[in-house]
C-alpha cells in the first residue's frame, strides 16, 4: 500500500537514527577516554557526526523517489 | 554519558548566572562566576543593545542587497508580508519588468489596413458606376427622329447656301457675259469704222467726222474692254465661290442633297463654258480687229510716204488742203506726171515682185498660220477635254444617282416579297398543326372508349387476384405468429437466464467484508458468458471487467471509505512535499502546517472547479463531502487532482476505487441490459 511507505521509511529513519546516535556517542567517548584525556569535546563531536549522518541519510531515503537515477550504459 | 548531561545542565545554570549574577548552591567543577552583580544591568543593556546592532546589521544588509538585486528584492516581498511598504518606503518603487516593444506589429497593421480601405473604395466606386445597358426604344427613336431633323437642317442650309451661291453666280457670269459681248459689238462697230474710214471714197468734210466717230469707237472699245475684263474676274470669283460651296456640300454627306449638288455642278460647268467661249471669241474678234488695225498702218504708212514723195517733188504744193485744182504749173504737173509714171513703174515692178514672191509669203503665212492653228487648237482642244471630262463626271455621277434609286426601289420590293412569303408560310403551317390537331381529338376519342372497356376487364381480374391474395397472406400470417410465438418464447427463456446471472454476479458484490476484498467475481462472470454465449452485448461487457477483479475481487465501499480517512490524514501531513521540496525540514514544515491549519473536514464542492481549488486541503475537504454522502466516483476524481507526495501516498487507494468503480459500471449495465431484455420479452396479457 502507497500510504504505507512513508510510514515505514520513517521508521527506518528514526531506527537508523538512533542506532548512529548510540554509535557516535559510543566512539566519541571512546576517543575521548583513549585519545583524548577525557575531554568533552570528543563526545559532543561524535555524537554530532552520528545524528548528521542519520539525518543525512533519512532525507536521503525519503527523498529517493524524487532523485534521477542515472546508469552507465555497457560499451558493446 | 553522566559527564555530557553534567556539561550542559552546567551550561545552562552558567547561562542563568551570567544573566541574573544568582549564584547556585552547586559549585561544580567547571563553573565560574565570570561577572559581578553590579555588573548585571549594564550586561542586559549590553546585551540588549548586541541585539539591536544585530537586528538592525541583518535589516540593513537586507535592504541594501535589495537594492542591488532585485530578484532578490522580489523574492524577499512575496514572502514577507508588509515588507514591499519597507522597501519602498526605504528604495523607492520597483523597477519596472521588461516589456518587449509593441511597436512594430502595430505599424504593420496600420499599413496593412490602409491599401486594404484603398482598395475597398474602389471596390465601392466600380460597385457604383452603372453598367451599359441597352437605351429604351422610346429613345431610339427620339434619337433617330432627332438625327432626321439634324439632317433635314443641314440639307435645308446647303439647299439655300447652293441656290443663292448659283444665283449670284449666275448674275455675275451673265453680267460677264454681257460685257464681252458688248466688247466683241464694240470691236466690230471699231473695225467696221475703220474699214469705212480706210475706204477713201468718201468726201473730204465726212472724213473728219468718220475720225471722230473712229475714235469714239475706239474709246468704246477700250472702256468695254475694260468692264467685261472686271466682269470676267468678278465672274470668275463667284464661280470658285460656288465651287467652294459644292465641295462643303459634297463633304457633309447628306444623300438627299445629292441631285441638287449635282444640278448645281451642272450649272457651274456651263457657266464656265459659256464663259469661255465668249471669252474666245473675244480673242477671235480682237485678233482679226489686231490685223485691221495693222492694215489701217499699213495703209496710213503708204500714205504718208506717198505724201513724203510728193512733198519732195513738189515742195509747194500741199496735196491735202486746197486740192490739186488750183495754182498748179505745166512743171510741176509734168514733174508730177513723171513722178507719177515713175511711181507706177516702181510699183508695177513691185507688185511683179509681189507676185513672185506670193507663194513664198503664203507659204510663210500659211506656216505662221498652222502654227497659231495649232496653238489655238490645242487650246481649243485641251479646254474641250477639261469640259468633256467634266460632262462625263456629271454624267457618271447621275448615272450612279439613278442606278443607287433603282437599286432601292428593287431592294424594298425584295423585303416586301419576302415578308408577304413569310406571311404565306406561317399561314400554311398554322394550317397544317389545325389538320393534325383535329385527327389528334378524334383520335383520342376512338382510344378513350378502348380503354374504358380495358379498365373494366382489369378491374374484374384485380378484384380477383386481390381475393386470392388476401387469403394467401392470412395464411402467412397465422403461420409467421406460430412460428413468433415459439421464436419469442425462446427469447424469453434465454432473457430471464442472463437476468439470472446478472444478479448472481451482482450478489458476489455484496460478499466483500470490512477489510478484505469480495470472492473472485471470476466464476460468476464464467456463468454469465456460458449462458449467453450469442448475446454478443452481454460478451462484450463480461470481458470489459478488469483482470483484478476477476482474479482478487473487489473492495467494497465501506474499506474503501475507513481507508481513506487514513489517506486524508496522511495526506494532509504531507502536503507541502514536491519534487522541489522534499528535504527534512520541508516535513517538518508540512506536519505543521497541517498542525496549524484549521478548516472544515467536509466542504460541499462547486460545480465548476477554479485552480485556487487544486489545493490539497481543498480537495481532500471536497472529497470528504462526496464519500460521506457515497459519491464514491466523485471522490475519486477529486483525489484524483493532488499532486506531489500527496498524490503518492494516494496512488493505491485511487487504484482501488478505480477498480471498484469500472467493475460496478460494468454490473449496473449488465443489469440494465438485463432488464431491458426482459422487459422486451415480455408480452402483454
Amino acid at each position: 500500500m502507497s500510504e504505507k511507505e512513508l510510514g515505514q521509511k520513517w521508521d527506518h529513519c528514526l531506527a537508523d537514527s538512533a542506532i548512529k546516535f548510540g554509535t557516535g556517542l559510543g566512539l566519541g567517548i571512546v576517543f575521548s577516554v583513549v585519545f583524548f584525556k577525557r575531554r568533552t569535546w570528543p563526545i559532543v563531536f561524535g555524537t554530532g557526526l552520528g545524528l548528521g549522518m542519520a539525518y543525512s541519510n533519512c532525507q536521503n531515503d525519503l527523498r529517493s523517489h524524487y532523485v534521477l537515477h542515472s546508469k552507465v550504459a555497457k560499451e558493446q | 554519558c553522566c559527564s555530557a548531561c553534567e556539561i550542559m545542565i552546567c551550561l545552562f545554570v552558567s547561562l542563568q548566572q551570567c544573566v541574573w549574577g544568582k549564584v547556585k548552591a552547586h559549585p561544580l567543577q567547571h563553573c565560574r562566576r565570570y561577572t559581578t552583580a553590579g555588573d548585571s544591568g549594564s550586561n542586559a543593556g549590553k546585551i540588549v543593545a548586541a541585539s539591536l546592532l544585530t537586528v538592525g546589521g541583518g535589516l540593513g544588509s537586507t535592504i541594501l542587497y535589495a537594492k542591488w538585486d532585485p530578484k532578490f528584492r522580489a523574492n524577499i516581498e512575496k514572502s514577507v508580508p508588509y515588507s514591499d511598504q519597507l522597501f519602498e518606503m526605504a528604495l523607492g518603487p520597483p523597477p519596472p519588468p521588461l516589456v518587449p516593444l509593441q511597436k512594430k506589429p502595430v505599424r504593420v497593421t496600420i499599413t496593412f489596413t490602409f491599401p486594404l480601405s484603398v482598395f475597398d473604395a474602389c471596390l465601392h466606386k466600380d460597385h457604383h458606376e452603372p453598367a451599359l445597358k441597352e437605351r429604351p426604344a422610346e429613345e431610339v427613336s427620339a434619337r433617330l427622329a432627332q438625327q432626321d431633323k439634324v439632317e433635314q437642317d443641314a440639307l435645308a442650309a446647303l439647299t439655300a447656301g447652293l441656290e443663292e451661291s448659283l444665283g449670284s453666280s449666275a448674275k455675275t457670269t451673265l453680267q460677264a457675259i454681257g460685257a464681252q459681248e458688248a466688247v466683241l459689238t464694240a470691236i466690230a462697230t471699231h473695225t467696221n469704222k475703220l474699214k469705212e474710214a480706210m475706204d477713201s471714197q468718201t468726201p473730204p468734210d465726212e472724213k473728219s467726222t468718220q475720225w471722230k466717230a473712229l475714235n469714239e469707237a475706239l474709246s468704246d472699245r477700250t472702256r468695254a474692254m475694260e468692264e467685261a475684263e472686271e466682269a470676267l474676274l468678278k465672274a470668275k470669283g463667284e464661280l470658285e465661290i460656288l465651287r467652294g460651296v459644292i465641295n462643303s456640300a459634297k463633304q457633309s454627306k447628306i444623300d438627299a442633297a445629292r441631285p441638287q449638288i449635282l444640278a448645281a455642278e451642272e450649272n457651274l460647268h456651263s457657266m464656265i463654258v459659256d464663259l469661255d467661249k465668249v471669252v474666245t471669241k473675244v480673242q477671235t474678234a480682237q485678233t482679226e480687229a489686231k490685223i485691221m488695225s495693222q492694215y489701217s498702218e499699213l495703209v496710213n504708212e503708204a500714205k504718208a510716204q506717198f505724201q513724203q514723195e510728193l512733198a519732195n517733188i513738189t515742195p509747194e504744193i500741199q496735196a491735202n488742203w486746197k486740192g490739186l485744182s488750183g495754182k498748179l504749173s505745166a512743171d510741176d504737173l509734168n514733174s508730177l506726171i513723171a513722178h507719177a509714171h515713175r511711181r507706177i513703174d516702181q510699183l508695177n515692178r513691185e507688185l511683179a515682185e509681189q507676185r513672185v514672191r506670193e507663194q513664198i509669203h503664203i507659204e510663210v503665212a500659211l506656216e505662221q498660220q498652222k502654227l497659231e492653228d495649232q496653238k489655238a487648237l490645242e487650246r481649243a482642244v485641251a479646254s474641250a477635254l477639261e469640259h468633256r471630262r467634266e460632262d462625263m463626271r456629271l454624267e457618271q455621277e447621275k448615272k450612279v444617282q439613278e442606278v443607287r434609286e433603282v437599286m432601292e426601289a428593287e431592294m424594298r420590293t425584295q423585303l416586301r416579297r419576302q415578308a408577304a412569303a413569310h406571311t404565306d408560310h406561317l399561314r400554311d403551317v398554322l394550317k397544317v398543326q389545325e389538320q393534325e390537331l383535329h385527327e389528334e381529338i378524334m383520335n383520342s376519342k376512338m382510344m378513350e372508349q378502348e380503354t374504358h372497356y380495358r379498365r373494366l376487364t382489369q378491374e374484374q381480374l384485380d378484384t380477383f387476384t386481390l381475393d386470392m391474395n388476401a387469403a394467401y397472406a392470412r395464411l402467412k400470417g397465422i403461420e409467421e405468429a406460430i412460428d413468433s410465438h415459439v421464436i419469442a418464447e425462446e427469447e424469453a427463456r434465454k432473457a430471464h437466464q442472463l437476468w439470472l446471472s446478472v444478479e448472481a454476479l451482482n450478489y458476489t458484490l455484496k460478499s466483500a467484508g470490512a477489510d478484505s476484498p469480495t470472492e473472485p467475481l471470476e466464476g460468476a462472470v464464467g456463468v454469465i458468458k456460458e449462458n449467453c454465449a450469442e448475446n454478443e452485448f452481454a460478451q462484450a461487457l463480461a470481458s470489459a471487467l478488469p483482470e483484478e477483479s476477476l482474479s482478487r475481487g473487489i473492495y467494497g465501499e465501506a474499506s474503501l471509505r475507513a481507508r481513506f480517512y487514513d489517506i486524508r490524514r496522511l495526506a494532509r501531513r504531507v502536503a507541502l512535499i514536491d519534487e522541489t521540496r522534499n528535504s527534512l525540514y520541508q516535513y517538518f514544515l508540512s506536519y505543521l502546517q497541517s498542525i496549524l491549519l484549521f478548516e472544515r473536514e467536509q466542504v460541499a464542492p462547486p460545480a465548476k472547479l477554479a485552480p485556487e481549488d487544486l489545493d490539497t486541503f481543498r480537495l481532500l475537504a471536497y472529497a470528504t463531502y462526496s464519500i460521506e454522502r457515497g459519491d464514491l466516483e466523485l471522490a475519486a476524481k477529486f483525489v484524483n487532482q493532488l499532486r506531489g507526495a500527496s498524490q503518492r501516498v494516494a496512488q493505491d487507494w485511487l487504484k482501488e476505487a478505480r477498480l471498484t468503480l469500472e467493475t460496478k459500471q460494468v454490473i449496473s449495465l449488465l443489469l440494465a441490459y438485463a432488464n431491458a431484455v426482459g422487459l422486451g420479452t415480455t408480452q402483454a396479457p
